[in-house]
């Protein structure tokens, strides 16, 4: 425990700060979670792992002399694929079974995926240096580092964009249409096989935009995917699904969470806090939910 | 004679829709009473708040004189409130005998029980049970092998296992073999003098209701429209319109 | 139990009594065997009998495990110093202190997560479905990012156990007392299961499995039955997790103890391997698994977890019905179901 936070205020508008530029980023993790959620009943526990490679693409952009900035354009084009690949052979076969199936299927791919990243990549924490260089605010008391403010910027983009492409695009108008009523959808010659690929290849792209980001702005490691994927299932649980100002919110309110706990309990317990929040969150909603006599579903 | 169930101005709503509006009925111990109303009068609903599946947003009911509107599904169905469901809930992956096993009620769910054997003659009991409702000679197949009807059968036969005091059936001969439909009736009138049990039954076949059940409860648009015997029911002009759709 | 019965487990007793001798150089993997025997067949408590899918049964694994040492070491000696750091060269267990510390170690590895299960089960058990396996997975791993933070038990770099007291015997007596100590648990967790399974506790396990509203709605309060599923689960999983403490004989916070990717994944694959909700399933599965595991895990050189993780897919997508579930499909006969065509095209009557 470490009380300095309280003893110097000034480092709460820090934590707040940080924690919000930091959520906004897991919002648009979430908002692809909650989208193949909703569209394919799936539950993916590999998303954290999507983001991670997403990193390191544009971390190997960084070491082979790119700026790592243009990841946001390259990376998210890959995952595309590669999420579209993962469809075609993997999750094509347990859309229509049980949640749990997914749920294990996709954490054997996460398993999968963390080792093939420690082959190609090493298991060394690595970090891609964007110079963008540092806002300071305050005098000097809150410092921001701008390839934060970056991040966010891109996210909030990148979210607007794919909103305006759902209720515009005719993908965009089959994919909630599918979401909807997949039966109904199909008969009205909706390519519903079509529609699952092209929503977990939007997430993984997504993924990829959120993991360049994070890899100009915090550290990659080929096993620090797994909070991720449960920071984006707790937004998601939270807010609900499809809906985006929510999401943004949430994810923004488990950054400062994130950040405090930080200060507060140590760096040591910040991931532990958040797995903790995760397990009370939704203990809490059964219980309210049984006052209602209901349940979580 | 007492009322046995006694349902006093309950108000049910989800969201803007208003499924029941000031409902109040009542059923007298050991009869047979009906409640009949076009798709969508709120049947349905009423019987998940009788047995505690939603909460009701205003109202009372009283099970035996006692209030249960707040009470949760496993106490009410403890206290010999039981329902059975319009699409059947079985337990698909048990034979006919072992569904009727789990149904049966034991005195009490205390670690000594929980982790007693099941006597030998429950199994009679519920081989005589799957006789009653003429599932016998399928007593060792697995209940999802079942056909729908014969489900409903299952389920009628799980709901007598428990015992009950009062039984809410919901469409009791809906998918059921048409030939089949006299000797449920049978079945459930003799359920009704031999064992006891007060039935409140959904049906939307007005033969089966005007055969079985000595007073009818009308619903339409999620309101109490009419009540009587079943010759009254049958000529009252408002039920009449409420199902030929006049306003 | 007939005479087929009799012969199978009998020639069972005999080998795995005679195994540490048959086979000398493969004691401590038998010793593992057993261990992920008994936590594959606690994992389908929850996960094949009762449907509900856990990741969390770990927990009491890891529970145990740190309990189980630190009263070991705590009983005798102060637990600061000792994880301090070379506690095991300074501090050295006297045979009788050593034995007292096991049995009491082992004894509170079961009981305080039993506790644990039992007080927390109230509220995760009441949800349902991927939400009770999202939880779960969560409450593992917090447990191990918060052991990882404690400096009492050694934080990040974790525990040594208490050594094997010098003076009664070398390392192989080690092994063979190890051996027979988790065999004795094994023995026990299956014959309980076994038993369990055939009372009303078995028999409303599956009905929840089946249809959990419906039970609830013919009266059975399945949160008792729930709770009590899980604190059979956490009770032997826990003193399975403080033997797996002593033979490894170093704890660490989220490779060893609350490991998730390892054991906490490994009994979900071998429960699901050899059949969900069957008794002879998981222990088939898992033995499967660790012959699979240790024989061919050495070839794929720093390839096993990619490999493992194909296994999960493959499993998971190709074969979720398991061995046992398939030899079922196959001949249901053998498995007491009887398959009467005459039955099941029988027609219903209902005479007046």
């Amino acid at each position: 425990m470490d009380f300095l936070i309280f003893k110097a205020p000034i480092l709460m508008v820090q934590a707040t700060v940080d924690g919000a530029l930091l959520g906004i980023l897991f919002a648009l993790i979430a908002y692809g979670m909650a989208l193949q959620w909703g569209v394919m009943n799936i539950i993916n526990i590999a998303q954290g792992e999507l983001v991670i490679l997403g990193g390191y693409i544009a971390y190997f952009m960084y070491s082979i002399g790119i700026h790592p900035g243009f990841g946001v354009i390259v990376s998210p084009i890959i995952m595309y694929f590669v999420g579209w690949g993962l469809y075609k052979s993997i999750i094509n076969r347990v859309v229509d079974r049980d949640l749990f199936t997914s749920i294990l299927a996709t954490f054997g791919i996460s398993i999968l995926t963390q080792q093939l990243m420690n082959f190609l990549f090493g298991a060394d924490v690595v970090v891609a240096q964007s110079d963008f260089g540092t806002t300071i605010m305050l005098d000097g008391s809150v410092t921001l580092p701008n390839a934060k403010i970056f991040s966010a910027a891109v996210s909030v983009l990148f979210a607007i964009a794919l909103v305006l492409y759902m209720k515009k695009s005719r993908l965009g108008r089959a994919i909630r249409a599918t979401a909807q009523n997949p039966r109904a959808a199909k008969i009205l010659g909706v390519d519903t096989e079509r529609v699952y690929a092209a929503t977990f290849g939007i997430n993984a792209a997504l993924c990829g935009v959120a993991g360049a980001l994070i890899a100009i702005t915090f550290t990659l490691h080929p096993y620090v995917g797994l909070p991720y994927t449960v920071r984006s299932f707790m937004i998601v649980i939270i807010a609900g699904l499809g809906n985006l100002p929510g999401v943004a919110l949430s994810g923004m309110g488990l950054g400062v969470f994130e950040e405090f706990a930080d200060y507060i309990l140590g760096t040591e317990f910040r991931i532990g806090s958040v797995f903790l929040l995760l397990v009370l969150i939704l203990v809490f909603r059964r219980f309210k939910l049984s006052r209602k006599r209901q349940y979580l579903q | 004679m007492d009322k046995i169930l006694e349902i006093t101005g309950v108000y049910k709503y989800f969201g803007g829709v208003k499924a029941n509006q000031d409902i109040s009925l009542s059923v007298q111990q050991g009869s047979i009473v009906g409640l009949i109303g076009p798709n969508g009068s709120g049947k349905t609903t009423l019987f998940n708040s009788i047995v505690g599946t939603h909460p009701i947003d205003k109202g009372s009911i009283r099970f035996e004189g006692d209030e249960v509107s707040d009470l949760p599904v496993p106490v009410i169905a403890k206290r010999g409130l039981l329902r059975t469901f319009q699409q059947t809930r079985i337990y698909g992956n048990l034979n006919c005998v072992q569904n009727l096993l789990i149904s049966h009620k034991p005195h009490s769910h205390n670690i000594f029980s929980i982790f007693s054997k099941l006597p030998k003659a429950l199994t009679e009991k519920a081989e005589k049970h799957l006789e009653f409702v003429g599932l016998y000679q399928k007593r060792r197949l697995k209940a999802r092998d079942l056909s729908f009807g014969q489900q409903k059968l299952l389920e009628l036969a799980m709901a007598l296992m428990n015992e009950p005091k009062m039984l809410l059936l919901d469409e009791p001969t809906a998918g059921i073999n048409p030939t089949l439909i006299n000797g449920i009736i049978d079945r459930l009138i003799k359920s009704n003098h031999e064992f006891g049990i007060t039935l409140l039954v959904i049906e939307h076949n007005m033969k089966v209701i005007m055969k079985l059940a000595q007073n009818i409860f009308c619903l339409a648009h999620g309101q109490l429209l009419a009540q009587g015997t079943a010759d009254e029911i049958r000529n009252d002009q408002r039920v009449i319109d409420a199902y030929l759709g006049a306003q | 139990m007939n005479g087929r019965n009799l012969l199978l487990y009998g020639g069972l007793l005999i080998f795995v009594l005679s195994a540490p001798h048959l086979f000398p150089a493969f004691k401590l993997q038998f010793s593992f065997l057993w261990v992920l025997i008994i936590l594959a067949l606690t994992w389908d408590v929850q996960g094949g009998q009762m449907g509900y899918n856990t990741f969390g049964n770990i927990l009491f694994f890891g529970v145990g495990m740190y309990l189980c040492a630190s009263i070991q070491i705590g009983l005798f000696f102060p637990l600061a110093e000792w994880t301090a750091g070379g506690g095991e060269k300074t501090f050295i267990h006297t045979s009788d202190q050593y034995f007292q510390g096991l049995l009491v170690g082992l004894l509170c590895a079961g009981i305080v997560p039993m506790i644990v299960a039992g007080v927390i089960g109230y509220g995760i058990l009441g949800l349902r479905g991927h939400y009770f396996a999202i939880c779960t997975l969560g409450l593992g791993i917090a447990a191990g990012e918060i052991a990882g933070g404690i400096e009492l038990i050694g934080a990040g770099q974790g525990m040594t156990t208490p050594p094997w007291p010098k003076n009664i015997g070398d390392t192989e007596f080690r092994s063979e007392f190890f051996y027979y100590l988790c065999l004795a648990l094994l023995t026990g967790t299956f014959l309980f299961l076994r038993w369990a399974y055939q009372t009303r506790f078995g028999l409303t396990l599956n009905a929840i499995r089946d249809n959990e509203d419906k039970a609830e709605a013919m009266g059975i309060p399945t949160m008792r039955y729930k709770i009590a599923g899980w604190m059979i689960s956490a009770f032997f999983v826990g003193i399975a997790g403080g033997l797996m403490g002593n033979m490894i004989g170093y704890i660490e916070p989220t490779e060893v103890a609350f490991a998730g990717s390892t054991f906490g994944v490994f009994m979900v694959l071998m429960a699901i391997l050899g059949g969900k909700g069957t008794l002879w399933g998981p222990v088939i599965g898992a033995t499967i698994f660790h012959v699979f595991k240790e024989g061919f895990w050495t070839f794929f050189l720093g390839w096993q977890y990619v490999a493992l993780g194909l296994l999960i897919v493959v499993i998971v997508v190709y074969f979720p019905q398991g061995l046992m579930g398939w030899f079922r499909e196959s001949y249901p006969a053998r498995f007491g179901e009887v398959v009467d065509e005459a039955d099941r095209a029988a027609s219903i009557e209902l005479p007046k």
